[in-house]
């Protein structure tokens, strides 16, 4: 799909520069050409300038990312996410019904939204997984998706962001005179979203066609036609 | 007993924001919270840390090692998506799609110059972070373009390597209703980033 957009980003741009180079203008006297180069040679001139920009772009970004993934290392090996996940326990137990709450998945999401809320960024992954995992051993049927999976899923690609670093990061990269001026429209807009999140996912699992049953049904025929 | 104390907490955090939403605008409670929240944040965490026994200084170097790499690792993505965007841009081929889109999309207050990326942000966080820095360059970092590409940019995920990649670990093939659950909340959030930004960055 990226490759698809990519490339055909170029294609149609250097088309459209080539068919400007015609210099086509209508009048009502007639159409005139006046042929020149001048959008291709500002198309490659823009090439070079926006190459060089990214190396100075992410060299200005090396010294907040630094500061930033020291911080969340302290915050990492505090157990800081244990805490944050004590909190939002009674939440959660009320958001996966399907889980017990002590079944070990519980804890695992728990702590794996918690890192996310952080912007623990590579710390979450694992802890991701992992929640995924445990799911996973609840799951009857095992290759269609859980309810509770979906509802995580959702979650975590909404989750709440307190201190988007990298991007503010760009900002002071970039010469803003208040990089960090987006962190609360940044947590507001991620509240919304983890909301529509949360009530999405569960108006979805009881439409008809997003029933279980109908997956299993699809999932004998393919492999009666593999058979 | 701590049930009770953690609900006193709790009312007293909502009671100070309500009143300062009553006290002052919007835009400035908004503003104050911005600006406090890194302060906050790294008195806090390594407090927090060196309370609990953790070496404060030695982990934070330890983790400020990985900022270089981090930073080194998005060249390529962004040199990229840099040539597809100048390119794109440089042609007139970008202003011919904001003219086709920005009327729909004037209707919620966006222009049309940030629908590219918000296009981009699901399927690449590369592609859509370089997206990003190229509006920062052009339009300029506290401009209104500026500030709305960032907080939109925060406010959503690359969904569709997330879902790939989570389902794609447990060898989960049917994912029923997980895709149109977080490309819905994508939406809300770009929806809400727009008003937000006009609300507080006007």
């Amino acid at each position: 799909m990226i490759n698809i957009i990519w490339l055909a980003m170029i294609v149609i741009g250097v088309g459209v520069a080539g068919i400007s180079c015609l210099g086509i203008s209508i009048s009502p006297l007639g159409i005139y050409f006046a042929p020149t180069f001048e959008p291709l040679s500002q198309l490659t001139h823009s090439l070079f300038e926006y190459s060089k920009f990214a190396v100075e772009l992410a060299l200005g970004l090396v010294g907040l990312m630094a500061l930033w993934l020291g911080i969340m290392k302290i915050a990492e090996k505090s157990g800081l996410i244990k805490v944050i996940a004590r909190g939002l326990k009674p939440m959660m137990v009320k958001l996966f019904p399907e889980i017990p709450p002590e079944d070990p998945a519980m804890g695992s999401i728990i702590m794996a939204l918690s890192a996310t809320m952080l912007g623990l960024g590579n710390a979450s992954t694992p802890l991701g997984l992992k929640a995924f995992g445990d799911m996973q051993k609840l799951n009857k049927h095992k290759n269609i998706a859980t309810n509770a999976q979906v509802t995580y899923m959702a979650m975590s690609t909404s989750s709440v962001t307190i201190i988007p670093a990298t991007i503010i990061g760009i900002r002071a990269a970039a010469g803003s005179s208040n990089p960090s001026e987006i962190i609360a429209p940044v947590i507001i807009a991620t509240a919304v979203s983890t909301t529509v999140a949360i009530v999405m996912a569960k108006i979805l699992q009881r439409l008809p066609r997003y029933q279980v049953e109908n997956y299993i049904e699809k999932d004998e025929e393919v492999n009666n036609e593999e058979s | 007993m701590k049930n009770l104390k953690n609900k006193i907490v709790l009312f007293i955090i909502l009671a100070l924001l309500v009143a300062s939403f009553v006290l002052f605008s919007f835009a400035d409670v908004m503003q104050v919270i911005s600006v406090l929240a890194i302060p906050l944040i790294i008195v806090f965490i390594p407090l927090y840390g060196y309370a609990k026994g953790v070496k404060v200084y030695e982990e934070f170097t330890e983790g400020a090692k990985e900022g270089f790499q981090v930073a080194l690792r998005i060249i390529p993505f962004l040199v990229a998506i840099f040539l597809a965007i100048s390119v794109f841009r440089a042609s007139g081929a970008m202003d011919i799609l904001t003219w086709i889109i920005s009327p729909i999309t004037s209707k919620i207050g966006m222009p049309g110059e940030v629908v590219p990326m918000a296009l981009m942000r699901p399927l690449s966080g590369s592609g859509a972070l370089g997206i990003m820095s190229e509006l920062i360059k052009t339009n300029g970092a506290d401009s209104f373009i500026g500030r709305l590409a960032s907080t939109m940019m925060g406010s959503t995920e690359t969904t569709f390597y997330i879902i790939a990649v989570y389902f794609g670990s447990i060898n989960v093939k049917q994912t029923r209703h997980a895709l149109p659950a977080a490309l819905l909340a994508d939406l809300a959030g770009i929806i809400a980033s727009v008003v937000v930004c006009h609300a507080v960055f006007g």
